[in-house]
């Protein structure tokens, strides 16, 4: 059988560079809703009901600007479409364990970095360790976007610059021990990771957005792996 | 932007979010037995991960010489298997450091 994790200590552990990572992204949310025109306790109510740093940049401006609430559910169903992916990803790692109610919390905070961190985890993940994951991570999100909005000033810009690569840090540090002991996972990340720069650099790629982005080169790259080296069977997902 | 306003956005805005992370969660509850969507569930983590890391890892710092010597900090670490706490912190130790010499030196 696989081993779960389900120790709400080490969840916490393991979702404070998360937090950390969070209150610099959030901070600067904060600034950002003020100057578009926003008010304190309303960025706060969006970061405390989203939980997502892209779709709630791009949210904020379509309020402002007062467009039709469509646009609204179509700029938030693109860019956030990639949660859809991560889900069904999850769904497979959670252990017998975690009931339904259970579901229903942990998706509302399935972000990019939660997601990645218990996937990170070898094999199935419990609901005590997913409450103790998701915990800090809101509290920092919060807490940042509200900071951020009332006052922007009080960290010296170069601590936020700094900031600003935690959460990239943190994806770095959970795919390359892996990806140390399984060439199929480094292909995966490099294949990704590639195709990623080509939207980015490329003009006629760049009109796509960066959650439809993060959906083809990670729908596509898994593709090819899963058809050139699939897992070996049961049981083994995590040699 | 009155409040009745406001609250529709957000109501929208969070609901589709909600949605779209919930419905797959909720509605997936058997385990895949097919060997092909499995090996390509087990690799979506990973090839997302790249995909969000580059290249938005060298713009998010200041510049991108601090973005370079903060990614290179991660590697190290990260190849060495420290906890992602330790290489999240250094990485950002090092892109500090890198700009407030940057900024001495200017």
């Amino acid at each position: 059988m696989t081993k779960t994790c389900n120790c709400f200590s080490q969840g916490i552990r393991d979702g404070l560079p998360i937090c950390l990572g969070y209150l610099s992204v959030a901070f600067a949310f904060g600034i950002f809703s003020v100057e578009e025109g926003l008010k304190a306790w309303q960025a706060l109510a969006i970061s405390m009901t989203n939980v997502t740093s892209a779709g709630q940049l791009a949210g904020v401006p379509v309020m402002v600007l007062g467009l039709p609430i469509y646009e609204m559910i179509l700029t938030q169903f693109v860019i956030n479409l990639r949660y859809a992916l991560m889900s069904i990803s999850l769904s497979q790692k959670l252990d017998p364990g975690v009931r339904l109610l259970d579901r229903f919390v942990i998706a509302f905070l399935n972000t990019d970095e939660i997601f990645a961190v218990a996937s990170g985890r070898e094999g199935m993940v419990g609901r005590r360790y997913l409450y103790g994951l998701i915990l800090t991570p809101f509290l920092g999100w919060s807490t940042g976007t509200f900071l951020g909005a009332i006052a922007g000033n009080i960290l010296p810009q170069a601590v936020v610059t700094a900031l600003g690569i935690a959460i990239y840090a943190m994806f770095i540090a959970i795919f390359i021990p892996p990806a140390k002991h399984n060439r199929a996972v480094l292909a995966v990340v490099l294949l990704s990771a590639g195709m990623s720069c080509l939207f980015h650099y490329l003009p006629l790629l760049q009109g796509v957005s960066s959650g439809l982005t993060i959906i083809l080169c990670a729908v596509i790259a898994s593709c090819v792996l899963a058809m050139i080296k699939p897992i070996p069977e049961e049981d083994s997902a995590h040699e | 932007m009155n409040n009745r306003v406001f609250f529709c956005y957000l109501l929208a805005m969070a609901g589709t979010t909600y949605l779209i992370r919930m419905l797959p969660l909720v509605l997936c509850k058997k385990k895949v037995q097919n060997r092909f969507v499995r090996s390509f569930l087990y690799y979506v983590p990973y090839a997302v991960l790249g995909a969000m890391t580059f290249p938005a890892i060298f713009y998010s710092t200041g510049g991108l010489l601090s973005a370079a010597v903060g990614l290179a900090v991660a590697l190290v670490l990260a190849y060495r298997e420290c906890s992602l706490l330790t290489v999240a912190a250094s990485a950002c130790c090092a892109v500090y450091l890198t700009e407030l010499i940057q900024r001495l030196l200017a």
